[in-house]
This record gives C-alpha cells, sequence and structure tokens, in this order.
C-alpha cells in the first residue's frame, strides 16, 4: 500500500469499521462525514488522523452564523474603505483585503494537511450545498483578484455532524459516512486504559458498571458519554477514591459521588434520586 | 453480483446512487479494503449509506445478498482479477505461511484448493466450520471473500467479531422509516418563517450606516443591526397509534422536517382526538403527560398550531362526555378542540387520509367544522395551503371563529393544488 494507514493511536482506539472508513476517505482523498452522539470522540478524530499520519490539521469549527464562503475567504470591504479615507498606500492593492479562510490555508499546505470542518450541521441548511464544488474539485476562485485556487495537495476533510440538520443528498454522496456507535463494554475498557493506563483493575469494574447503571436510566436528557466517563474517572483518581464508594447499593449514598461529571443537568439528577429511591423502597 | 447488491439496497429504499457505486468500486481497485468480506461490508457500509437510520437495512441487504444466495462469493472471486490476489497474498503472508503454501504446492495448487472449498461451501451455508478451521491461516482471508474470514481485530474485545456482524443488526433501532424526503416540507416550511431582528448585532446595517456616515461629515460610521432570525412559534400536536399507524411515515417527515426548520417548537401527541391531557413521549406516556389546560395556559397567542391527525374515528369520541376509547373523560373532546381553537387564532389541522375520503367519515366532517375548515391533506400541496392560513395576519383569522364556519357537509373536497 502506497499510503499510510490509520489503525487508532497510542490515546485514541479506533474500531475496525471506523478504521476502515477512515482509510478508505484517506484513499480515495473524499471526505469523511463522522456522526454520533456527543463525547463519542468525532472532533478528536481529525486530530488524532493528523498526528497519527503526521499531516497538519486545520480546524473550521462551524457556528449558526457561518457562511461558505467564510471557509474561503472574505473581502474586508469595511477596512479598505476606511483606508482609503485616511490615504494609505496599500488600499490600491485588493489582496491586502482578502482575508484566507480555512479552506484556503489547508489548500495551500505543503503537505497533505488533514482538514477538520467540526459540527456542520449548525450552519444553515443551504450550508453544505455551498461547498459541494470546493469539496469536490478541491478549488475554488477568488472573484476578487481573479484567480483560482487550486489545492496542493487534496486534503483530508473530516465533517462532524450531531444530525441537528438534515444534510442534503448531493452533499452525502460525495462523502463517505461512518457512524460512531456508542462503545460497548469492551472498547470502553480498552478506551479507559488508554487515558489511565495505570488505573486500578476494581476501580475502573465499579466505575463501569456505574456509569452503563446510569447510561440505563430511561429518560436522561443527556446521557452520559464516553468523555464525560474520562472527566468523571480522572476526579475519581484524583480524589482518591476506593472502589467500595463506588457499590451504591450497599452504600447510604443513593447517587455515585462526583456525579457532577456525568449528570449535566439538575432535571436529570432528580431524576436519579427519585428512580434510586423508587428501586430501593421495592427492595 | 455487486450490481445485485447496488439494486436490492435501492430495493429496500437506501437512496444509493451511481456516484457512491463507482466510489466503491475504485475503493476496492485501490485496495483500501484487503482482509476479509468484514472488510468488505465496512467499506460498503461507509461508502454506500449516509445515514445511520439505513445501517439496519444495509446489514439485511449484506446479508441476503452475500449469504443467503449460493456461490455467491465464488462469483465474486471470480471477478477479481488472480493477480491482485496474489499479490494481495503475498503481501500479507509471513515467511512461515510462504514455507507453508510451498508445502501445499505452491500457488495454483492453492487457488485451486481454493476453488474446491469455495464449491464446497456452495453446498453447505454452515461450511464456515472446516473453512476457518483448515484454512483459518492460508492466504484465502485475504482474498476476502470468506465471510468469517482470518480477521479478527487487533485488540481483544474485537474477537467477538468472529461473529459476522451485518447477522447481529446492531442497528436496529436507528432505522425509524424515516426517508430523506424531507427537503421538500422543509421547504414548504421554510414559509412560515417570520424574521425577526434578535440578539448580537453582527449584520450591517446599510441605510443606517449611510445615514450616520453622513452626519459624520463623510467619514465611515459603521452601524450594525442584529442578524435577522426565524421568529415563528409552533406548537405541534401528532395522533399517534390505531388508524395513524399506516400514515406513520409521512408524520415523521414532516416532524423531522418542522424540527430542523423552528426553532420554537413544541410538540405533544394525542390519541384519536383532543382531550385533558397530551403527552410528550409515547414510550413514557404516563410519566410525561400535561394537562391540555396547561398547554393552553402556557404558551402565547402568537403560537401557530399545527394538529396532525386522521380525525377517523367514531363520532361519539368527539361529541360525547365519557366518549375517549381509552379513558373516561368528563368533558367531550368537542369542548376541548373549541378551547384550543380559542386560545390560538392561527391553526390549522393536517390530515394524512386522503381527501376524496374526507366526506364519507362522520367525525372527519365534525372535525372539519370545529377546526373552522382549516384542515389540509398531508401533502406538499396541502401544506403549502395550511402554511398559508397560518401566515394569514391575526385580525382575518378572527372573523372566522371556530365552529361557526357551519358549511354543508356535503362540501366538495378541497382541490388538490399541483
Amino acid at each position: 500500500m502506497g499510503t499510510q494507514r490509520f489503525t487508532g493511536t497510542d490515546r485514541y482506539v479506533a474500531t475496525d469499521d471506523l478504521m476502515m472508513a477512515v482509510n478508505a476517505a484517506v484513499t480515495l482523498a473524499r471526505p469523511l462525514l463522522i456522526k454520533g452522539e456527543p463525547g463519542t470522540g468525532k472532533t478528536q478524530l481529525a486530530e488524532e488522523i493528523a498526528r497519527a499520519l503526521g499531516r497538519p490539521l486545520f480546524e473550521w469549527h462551524i457556528k449558526s452564523t457561518s457562511k461558505a464562503q467564510q471557509g474561503l475567504y472574505e473581502y474586508d470591504a469595511v477596512s479598505r474603505l476606511r483606508d482609503s479615507q485616511l490615504g494609505e498606500a496599500r488600499v490600491h492593492d485588493i489582496r491586502n483585503y482578502i482575508v484566507r479562510g480555512r479552506l484556503w490555508e489547508a489548500f495551500e499546505s505543503e503537505q497533505q494537511p488533514v482538514l477538520l470542518i467540526d459540527e456542520v450541521d449548525k450552519a444553515d441548511i443551504e450550508f453544505p450545498n455551498d461547498l459541494l464544488r470546493e469539496l469536490d474539485r478541491m478549488e475554488f476562485y477568488v472573484y476578487e483578484t481573479r484567480e483560482l485556487v487550486r489545492a496542493r495537495h487534496r486534503p483530508i476533510i473530516v465533517i462532524t455532524s450531531n444530525n441537528e440538520k438534515e444534510l442534503p443528498d448531493a452533499f452525502l454522496r460525495r462523502c463517505f459516512f461512518h457512524y460512531i456507535r456508542f462503545p460497548d463494554e469492551a472498547t470502553m475498557r480498552a478506551i479507559v486504559a488508554v487515558h489511565f493506563p495505570d488505573l486500578k483493575k476494581e476501580l475502573l469494574a465499579e466505575a463501569l458498571a456505574a456509569f452503563f447503571d446510569v447510561r440505563a436510566t430511561p429518560g436522561l436528557k443527556k446521557k452520559p458519554s464516553t468523555s464525560e466517563l474520562l472527566d468523571w474517572i480522572k476526579l475519581l483518581v484524583a480524589e482518591d477514591i476506593p472502589p467500595e464508594a463506588l457499590r451504591s447499593a450497599d452504600s447510604n449514598k443513593v447517587i455515585p459521588i462526583l456525579h457532577g461529571a456525568l449528570l449535566k443537568n439538575e432535571q436529570d439528577v432528580h431524576l436519579f434520586e427519585q428512580l434510586v429511591f423508587m428501586h430501593r423502597r421495592v427492595r | 453480483m455487486l450490481v445485485r447488491f447496488f439494486f436490492a439496497l435501492r430495493a429496500v429504499g437506501v437512496p444509493v446512487s451511481i456516484t457512491e457505486f463507482l466510489v466503491l468500486l475504485e475503493a476496492l481497485r485501490a485496495r483500501v479494503a484487503q482482509a476479509s468480506a468484514l472488510d468488505f461490508y465496512h467499506l460498503g457500509r461507509a461508502c454506500l449509506v449516509k445515514d445511520e437510520r439505513h445501517y439496519d437495512r444495509y446489514d439485511r441487504v449484506f446479508a441476503r445478498v452475500f449469504q443467503g444466495v449460493e456461490g455467491s462469493f465464488a462469483q465474486l472471486l471470480a471477478t477479481v482479477p488472480a493477480h491482485w490476489l496474489q499479490q494481495l497474498a503475498r503481501h500479507g503472508l509471513s515467511e512461515d505461511e510462504k514455507r507453508r503454501i510451498a508445502a501445499l504446492g505452491g500457488w495454483e495448487k492453492l487457488m485451486q484448493t481454493l476453488r474446491e472449498r469455495l464449491a464446497e461451501q456452495q453446498e453447505r451455508h454452515q461450511g464456515g466450520g472446516k473453512w476457518i478451521g483448515s484454512g483459518g491461516t492460508s492466504p484465502f482471508g485475504a482474498g476476502g471473500f470468506n465471510p468469517e474470514g482470518i480477521r479478527i481485530g487487533r485488540h481483544a474485545g474485537g474477537a467477538r467479531r468472529a461473529v459476522k456482524v451485518w447477522e447481529l443488526r446492531e442497528y436496529r433501532n436507528f432505522d425509524d422509516g424515516v426517508e430523506l424526503g424531507t427537503r421538500n416540507l422543509k421547504l414548504a416550511l421554510r414559509r412560515l418563517r417570520k424574521f425577526a431582528r434578535e440578539g448580537a448585532a453582527e449584520e450591517l446595517d446599510l441605510d443606517g450606516t449611510i445615514d450616520a456616515t453622513a452626519r459624520n461629515g463623510g467619514l465611515l460610521d459603521l452601524k450594525l443591526v442584529p442578524e435577522r432570525h426565524n421568529a415563528v412559534k409552533v406548537l405541534l400536536f401528532l395522533d399517534v397509534g390505531g388508524s395513524m399507524d399506516e400514515h406513520v411515515r409521512v408524520c415523521e417527515e414532516l416532524f423531522s422536517a418542522a424540527r430542523g426548520e423552528f426553532k420554537h417548537l413544541e410538540h405533544f401527541y394525542f390519541h384519536n382526538f383532543l382531550y385533558e391531557h397530551v403527552w410528550k413521549d409515547n414510550n413514557r406516556r404516563a410519566a410525561t403527560q400535561t394537562p391540555t389546560e396547561r398547554v393552553l395556559r402556557t404558551y402565547g397567542r402568537d403560537y401557530r398550531v399545527i394538529l396532525v391527525g386522521d380525525a377517523t374515528m367514531s363520532p361519539y369520541e368527539i361529541a360525547q362526555p365519557g366518549g375517549s376509547i381509552e379513558h373516561w373523560n368528563a368533558e367531550p373532546g368537542a369542548v376541548w378542540m373549541q378551547r384550543l381553537c380559542a386560545a390560538f387564532p392561527h391553526l390549522v389541522w393536517l390530515n394524512p387520509e386522503s381527501p376524496a375520503r374526507w366526506d364519507y367519515t362522520p367525525s372527519l366532517r365534525m372535525t372539519r367544522e370545529l377546526v373552522g375548515e382549516r384542515m389540509f391533506p398531508l401533502t406538499i400541496a396541502g401544506l403549502d395551503r395550511a402554511i398559508g392560513e397560518l401566515r394569514r395576519p391575526l385580525s382575518a383569522v378572527g372573523s372566522a371563529p371556530p365552529g361557526a364556519a357551519a358549511t354543508p357537509v356535503t362540501q366538495e373536497p378541497p382541490p388538490q393544488v399541483s
């Protein structure tokens, strides 16, 4: 194989199907669209691909106000107007007022870069359509200076989406797609092991049991995800909590200690308390 | 073989296009998948399926096309040039394995054995046991067409994948039957936008700037205004269960489109007709019940109400106290509907039932009277007209009080706008 293959890194556990999707996208230089629950490492994936393959990373974070054009370039007409009133010399060259976007920067990169377009669903419904040609041909035209910007190397593009909006078919057709499933317990162990290599066995077992218990609670507004579990374990380790303290069944604690890392709003904490309470009354 | 796979996917409603199929072929040629059918499964999924809700259908089709059919893997193998296999195999083999190949009589002999084994496997569906037993370290797996191939992952958890992943059908939950056809609905809903300037000022106010610059003696003075946002508020009531089951898909489409389009969207469910309770989550109906009266109090008159239901039931369920088929209702549904109409002047009822049948159902006629003839078919055209109704200014809506428009019940169904 001429190209490098992505097989996860020392701090990122990639499942087989994810590796396949990444390698397909890298080999064919087509964008990879990643969906999945929040906190399953969608954004981190791009960083890890860049790290694993030793490529520069360009990040473009999308907001609800983002326009496709901002990723290419922006013509700062206002400061040019201001400069003209102040009689500056640089006003005569329009190129001084073309502000490059992330896509342009990625296109200019000396080495094949990784470009992350984060949370593409945050933008307007037409946003992905405005990028079709750029992603397809990896080139765009700057009208102000009449130049064509073409990618030196087709970047490895990773696009993440939280599913807030449906993406247009034409856009989807150009991407590889992967849905990051919530990891099962074995994968979760591998993930935790990567982040906390010398974690005590019992603590991990108890923490994972408590974690999957919390996740199984019906009706939680925001289910805790991988990143929350890692935060929580970090706290447990920092506070040096003994594994026994996590066994909520026989302790007086109704909810796991330091639950603030797992449950993110008071309705959820409340619901969880209620359920635990009801559960114990039944016994 | 692959073409059949492609059409089988299309047949179950996975929207695969030729472009995507060509990408898959390109990826196969670039040898992205090289170890096993599992790889091929993953690769095909990444190329062809663009929505996790379709993963389950992909799994089912994959199982059917590549396993239910006799000899499919042999055929697939036949379409792959032998030298690819050869190259691949040499790539993936250790020295030890190469020696063993030599012991088996070299490459040609091995290919012969491979063909024989494949033929054998056609006859017995569960031939995998032998296949793996004797072939597990052979290069056959590298050919990539053994469903229980040698690729068993690197980490310990990977071993469980020896079971064919597509038979686990882990994505069953995601398949809610919603097609990607929500864009049309969204575009129709877009007309209901009412823009208001709220939030941070970040857009150039051209008129303001010109004015301020002129006052400033020609020196530029920028004025910014907040960007316009859709400020329309929508309450969605959805009928669930019973006769609505056959309309589930179109309702889900509408719901998913509405959720993407409106920032202020509240939805409630009801069964057959509106009574004193509605609920927010069908799975936990008892826990999420909301008194209708509270809904009437909570949301302002500026909310647009969209009811979705087929309004097909026994007339008693509308007109009589205790008419509900599920519980004892103290007041008839009609009273609740009148309250709703009074509380929210902007109200429409979308009916997934074909308008041609509207006149034959008494309860449907009654409902139409109750909502003041503001019932529209749940089609793109009907939605367009419903949105037009919701856009009418308040004064115009007030002139048609609910129930007062007692038009003859034999009225023609509203003509379809093409």
